[in-house]
């Protein structure tokens, strides 16, 4: 009961949000075999494919891996900055 | 007849496989249904003490395989319920002794004579898991609320799919209302978000079923106690009732706040 009283007038999250959070990234890296290294790799490799044709704002883009029932998906939102100037 | 096949497995040992098909066979056999379980975990035998049958038996499940006693003679009949029956596992060291293809032949010719066969399976990934799943209609996965039973469950339900078994319905064992309440422990709806599968029931972490198992007395035999209801809940979602799920909560007027089970697993 102690805890649940300081939690009240504390920010930490619960040890149950944790527990959440927590199971939430490990199911997601056992569910495809992908670390957030290698996540981080893609998301890199990726920037550059797509900045061959398109001059985009990477600072805000934002790729995720989601959970849609048992099916995870990857998710990509690439604001586009504007044309690359082309050289004829 | 022809009996429907459930083996209930997990990932993590120790969640509840046992006393879950001891109660659930309990409460099905209690509505008249004809019932078997059978003991899968080769070399770790336990089904035997929680259904407090340890003494009558004479054969067991790798004899039976082995051609060593008829089907019938390895059936132990329960003390409590009638049309309550027991296959024990050996207790040898060897786990290749009985193979997917001798499940598959020992349920089909067990089938036509029964309601229901329930299949104790051992925790994990091994040869004893494939003996287990392999002559099952339906899979059911069980875990605690708790970070690494959670995990393994996922794994186990992968596996599961992919051995073609269909996606499994899902089991929460052990969960204590006060901790969730807290903020200290994983709700159901925590546990069916992550897992993104079908809720079969919750059973409550009760002392009862400590106390029960010590007697060899399934606590689905004490209507009273809330895991004895949560099980024969279960068994009622098994035979298609719908039935909402328990109100857990102790401090609230008793089982009369109810919130419905349905749908629930297929957000
Ligand atoms: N709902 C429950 N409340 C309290 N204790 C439980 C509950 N379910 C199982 N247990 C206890 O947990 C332990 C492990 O259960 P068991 O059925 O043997 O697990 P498994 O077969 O998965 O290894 C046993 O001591 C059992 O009495
Ligand atoms: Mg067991």
């Amino acid at each position: 009961m102690d805890n649940f009283i300081s939690r009240i007038f504390s920010k930490e999250p619960s040890s149950a949000d944790k527990a959440r959070e927590r199971l939430r990234l490990v199911l997601i890296n056992d569910r495809t075999d992908l670390s957030s290294d290698a996540l981080e790799s893609l998301k890199d490799d990726l920037l550059d494919v797509i900045s061959r044709y398109i001059k985009i704002d990477a600072k805000s883009m934002r790729i995720n891996i989601t959970q849609d029932g048992r099916q995870q998906r990857l998710i990509a939102d690439i604001p586009i900055a504007g044309p690359i100037s082309r050289k004829y | 007849m022809s009996a429907k096949v459930i083996t209930i497995t997990s990932g993590k040992g120790g969640v509840g496989k046992t006393t879950a098909i001891a109660n659930i066979g309990a409460a099905l056999a209690s509505k008249g249904q004809k019932v078997a379980c059978i003991d899968a975990d080769i070399g770790l035998r336990n089904l035997d003490v929680v259904m407090g049958l340890e003494n009558r038996i004479v054969y067991d499940l790798v004899d039976v395989v082995e051609g060593r006693c008829r089907l019938n003679q390895a059936m132990i009949k329960d003390k409590h319920i009638p049309d309550l029956y027991l296959i024990p596992t050996a207790q040898t060291r060897d786990k290749t002794a009985v193979s997917p293809t001798d499940m598959i032949r020992l349920c089909n010719e067990l089938r036509s004579d029964l309601d229901w066969i329930l299949i104790d399976s051992p925790a994990g990934i091994e040869r004893g898991f494939k003996n287990a799943i392999a002559p099952a209609d339906e899979v059911i996965v069980i875990t605690n609320p708790e970070v690494s039973a959670v995990r393994d469950a996922d794994r186990i339900i992968g596996i599961v799919e992919a051995e073609e078994k269909g996606t499994p319905r899902l089991l929460i064992n052990r969960l204590d209302t006060e901790m969730v309440k807290q903020n200290d422990m994983l709700s159901a709806d925590d546990v069916v978000d992550l897992l993104a599968i079908h809720l079969l029931g919750i059973v409550p972490e009760d002392k009862a079923v400590i106390i029960s198992t010590n007697k060899g007395t399934p606590i689905a035999l004490d209507t009273n106690s809330l895991a004895g209801q949560a099980y024969h809940n279960i068994a009622r979602r098994l035979l298609g009732e719908n039935v909402p799920l328990l109100d857990l909560d102790k401090s609230s007027g008793f089982f009369n706040r109810i919130s419905s089970v349905f749908g629930s697993g297929e957000k």
